[in-house]
């Protein structure tokens, strides 16, 4: 047990460090594919400028993303060797094929991307940026469709029995498209084009409150106002979609979602609110029915309640999964808000003026962060006491040489070293935004240079 | 038992395995090897030419370890899975090591002071002496086998990695890769820097085989079962002899300033090394000191053919195009190095 807790705490602490990363990386590459496609085209040189001072603050994020997810690819045989005995046709080929065609594709050509701007041509280098974004938006498409196996296990069959029972591939294809991978991807893809985009947002409202570099502040600006817009819109029926499929595939886990616990009654959907698990009832802000209406397509009928599974077969934890959950969808619904009123104030030409909303933005970074963590955890104890949704356990995944010490002593190990890493990448980011987004012996050319010429400096 | 070109699926997957772990310690051994040197490189201009050579290639270069970690997790994941939660301690160090080395490349350009720089050349020269030394020390011991029980899993103490034939091997691993390293930077620099690190190269060649000898000479004596095959069959001794005549080679060619074909030398040792530890332990992927019947092989370790079947296409399709990029960055970046204001 206590080996059990310890390992769940070290996996939950480096995954969710590791998932700070990535997904700016993924957002970031996307926006920097705009930024120097723009350039391409129109060669100004704000564009360049924006680049390549972007360049600069992907590598640090990228460098750390690395760094720490290289960790979590052998964390499964460290902590998890019974659950990789288990899994390892499944999971393994994932990982395999996640390593051939992405991390290599993405680190092959951030060379280039980092190092080459004077070696290769514009559209060589532009074409470097296009593959580093493809990597690291394969990058999560492996892993996902490994994680939604977990959760929606199919196209396999279970050999052997007892200590030596395993998953085996049936159908390759099945495997790949279970029930739930497709909708998990496309969220946690939106999610990581939120995380990057709200990233250059904030940094770029810093710039307008302080009034400096707003040559290059205020494109940049608008570029990632526009995929932030757009893409929060779609991660609301992003989102949806994922319910209605948990709805169907793992009922136990959308009741926990809400706090449902009685089968023969209406499930209500909450604003926010709150579970007392001893009398098993919620208080809070609800839409009555909204639960039976997302299930049923009617607000009559009744949907089946946490009561209707065994105590060791339904989650224990359950106020703490509805608030992660909630967390995640306030801050939807608040982000699509935050974009929209932004983007009216900008078509009514008054966005640069209000500065309490510049100010906002400078804290809107994050809000994608804390939703993507809380939207994980939401998926992650939802789907407890499974390791393997209805067919492994977690406590029967872990590695049974491992001691609880060597877990401790790994434990204080990463905590260490992840704050340390943690310190110095905000003190890092922290130098770069001051210094901003000019190299000092350019920052003539661009202000004598194409004002006229770029329609999004026209505001 | 199914087979293709009459060798069977799991054969296949050891090759391949064996492959992209050659693959990692060459690539990676040179920047290993470059780190693990750093200090002994006492110019500021030096060290940022050191580190430069390898900025835009190193991590590209990690990524094998990563391929490797995937292949060893699909195609053997009883081997995976017991062999990383046996060697917990040495791996959670040796996965500290990546961390700050790549930490320490990303961050030490990015501040002017002497203390800072100063403090990222430590970090980053240790890091790569300890990735070195633990995974060579965990090399020894998988060669050397280690207690499993009936279900495969570790049945003894970590303390006993720390035995006399693995910390050669660690020693070995260490010099090979900095005699490596010393090659590869030779080839990217110039006048002063070159000839300093080329006689770098050589004393870690004298290093090297010194240490090689050792370790085998000691595995001859007292180590029947990873001696054995190469005893029994003298064909076999064609790939130590490779590996000997690449070696033997390497001083005359710094000599003559023919680096490339001295950093090829040193590559085919890399390979020669671990083709002859595998041709040693195979069909064993992690032989059971205790009780040879609790061994795991490629065949009770592996996973459904049907997944080799998988991953045989994917790395089809996939080597090729990793093969294509990786050439294409390599040669966008030959010759010597030039500092520029995208620098490290
Ligand atoms: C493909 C695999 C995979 C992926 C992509 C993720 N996880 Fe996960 N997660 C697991 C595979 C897994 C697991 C190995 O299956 C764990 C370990 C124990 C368990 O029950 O599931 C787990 C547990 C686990 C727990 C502990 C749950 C509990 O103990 O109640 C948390 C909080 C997270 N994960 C959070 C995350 C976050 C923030 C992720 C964002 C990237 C994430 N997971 C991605
Ligand atoms: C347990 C699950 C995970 C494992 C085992 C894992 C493994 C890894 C590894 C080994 C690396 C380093 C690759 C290199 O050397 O270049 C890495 C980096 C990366 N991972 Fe993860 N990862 C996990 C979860 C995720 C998730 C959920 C996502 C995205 C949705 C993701 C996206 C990325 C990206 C984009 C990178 C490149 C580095 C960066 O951009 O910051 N990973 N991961
Ligand atoms: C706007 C309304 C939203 C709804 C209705 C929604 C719904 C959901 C649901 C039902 C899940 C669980 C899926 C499962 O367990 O299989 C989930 C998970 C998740 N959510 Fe959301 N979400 C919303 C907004 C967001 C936002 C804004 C973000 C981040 C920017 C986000 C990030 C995530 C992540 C990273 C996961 C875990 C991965 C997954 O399971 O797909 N969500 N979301």
């Amino acid at each position: 047990m206590e080996t059990e807790i310890l390992a769940r705490i070290q996996f939950a602490f480096t995954i969710a460090f590791h998932y700070i990363y990535p997904p700016m990386s993924i957002g970031l590459g996307l926006i920097l594919v705009i930024m120097e496609g723009l350039y391409l085209k129109t060669g100004n040189k704000v564009y360049e400028q924006m680049t390549r001072f972007w360049i600069r603050i992907f590598a640090l994020i990228f460098g750390i993303g690395v760094a720490t997810g290289i960790i979590m690819e052998f964390e499964f045989g460290t902590n998890w060797a019974t659950y990789s005995k288990y899994v390892g046709d499944i999971f393994g080929s994932a990982l395999a094929a996640e390593g051939i065609f992405a991390f290599a594709l993405e680190s092959g050509f951030l060379g280039i991307l980092l190092f080459g701007w004077k070696r290769v041509s514009p559209r060589v280098h532009f074409f470097s940026t296009l593959m580093v974004f493809l990597g690291s938006a394969f990058s999560a498409v492996w892993i996902v469709v490994a994680n939604s196996w977990q959760q929606t296990p199919a196209g396999f069959h279970i050999v052997g029995e007892g200590l030596d029972a395993r998953a085996e591939v049936t159908d390759f294809w099945t495997m790949v498209f279970n029930p739930s991978s497709m909708e998990r991807l496309t969220h946690v893809w939106i999610g990581a084009i939120l995380a990057g985009a709200f990233l250059v947002l904030s940094v770029n409202a810093y710039y307008i409150k302080k009034k400096k570099f707003l040559e290059i502040a205020i494109p940049a600006f608008k570029i990632s106002l526009v995929v932030a817009t757009l893409f929060s819109i779609a991660q609301f029926f992003a989102g949806s979609i994922s319910a209605e499929g948990v709805a169907v595939n793992q009922p136990a886990k959308l009741a926990t979602l809400e706090g449902h616990y009685d089968s023969s009654s209406v499930a209500d959907m909450y604003m926010f609110g709150w579970v007392n698990q001893q009398e098993q009832k919620v208080y809070g802000v609800k839409i009555p029915g909204g639960l039976s209406f997302l299930v049923h397509k009617d607000f009559k009928t009744p949907v089946t309640g946490l009561n209707a599974f065994k105590t060791d077969e339904r989650p224990v934890q359950v106020n703490a999964v509805f608030q992660v959950y909630h967390i995640m969808i306030a801050i939807g619904m608040a982000m699509i808000a935050l974009t929209i009123f932004a983007s009216y104030r900008w078509w009514r030409g008054k966005l640069f003026e209000t500065k309490w909303l510049m100010t906002i933005f400078v804290w809107s970074v994050l809000l994608p962060q804390i939703a993507n963590q809380a939207g994980w955890f939401a998926a992650e104890m939802g789907r407890q006491p499974w390791v393997v949704y209805g067919l492994l356990r977690t406590s029967n995944a872990l590695s049974k040489t491992v001691s609880a010490n060597q877990i401790v002593f790994s434990l204080v190990l990463f905590t260490l070293v992840y704050t340390t890493l943690l310190i110095l990448f905000l003190y890092l980011l922290n130098k770069k935004i001051v210094h901003g987004p000019v190299d000092y012996d350019e920052k003539d050319a661009i202000e004598e240079g194409s004002r006229g010429e770029n329609p999004l400096l026209n505001h | 038992m199914e087979t293709l070109l009459g060798l069977d699926y799991n054969v296949w997957w050891f090759l391949v395995f064996g492959a992209v772990i050659s693959g990692y310690a060459i690539l990676d051994g040179f920047d290993l090897g470059a780190g693990a040197l750093h200090l002994l490189l006492k110019k500021e201009t030096s060290r940022r030419i050191a580190l430069n050579a390898i900025g835009p290639v190193w991590d590209g270069n990690e990524v094998w370890l990563v391929i490797g970690g995937g292949v060893l997790f699909a195609g053997f994941p009883v081997a995976y899975a017991a062999i990383f939660s046996a060697f917990y301690v040495p791996f959670m160090i040796f996965l500290v090591g990546l961390i700050w080395r790549a930490v320490a490349i990303e961050f030490r350009s990015k501040e002017p002071g002497t203390t800072w720089r100063l403090t990222w050349d430590v970090v980053y020269s240790f890091s790569c002496i300890v990735i070195a030394l633990s995974l060579g020390l965990m090399l020894g011991n998988v060669a050397l086998g280690i207690p499993l029980n009936a279900e495969h899993e570790f049945a003894g103490d970590w303390l006993s990695f720390f035995n006399p034939f693995s910390i050669m091997i660690a020693i070995t691993t260490l010099a090979l890769f900095m005699m490596h390293g010393a090659i590869f930077l030779a080839m990217k620099t110039e006048n002063r820097l070159y000839i300093k690190l080329n006689i770098l190269a050589k004393n870690f060649a004298i290093f090297f085989v010194i240490s090689l000898g050792v370790s085998s000479l000691y595995t001859l004596l007292y180590i029947p079962h990873l001696s054995d095959r190469i005893r029994s069959n003298p064909a076999y001794f064609i790939i130590p002899l490779i590996m000997f005549l690449a070696i033997a080679n390497i001083p005359r060619l710094l000599q003559r300033g023919k680096f490339r074909y001295a950093f090829l030398c040193s590559a085919i040792t890399i390979a020669a090394l671990l083709a002859t530890v595998s041709l040693e332990v195979f069909p064993n992927l992690l032989y059971a000191t205790n009780d040879t019947r609790n061994s795991i092989t490629i065949h009770n370790g592996a996973s459904s053919l049907k997944t080799m079947k998988t991953l045989l296409i994917i790395a089809a399709i996939g080597t090729p195009l990793v093969a294509t990029y990786t050439t294409f960055v390599f040669w966008t970046f030959k010759g010597k190095v030039k500092l520029d204001e995208m620098s490290y």
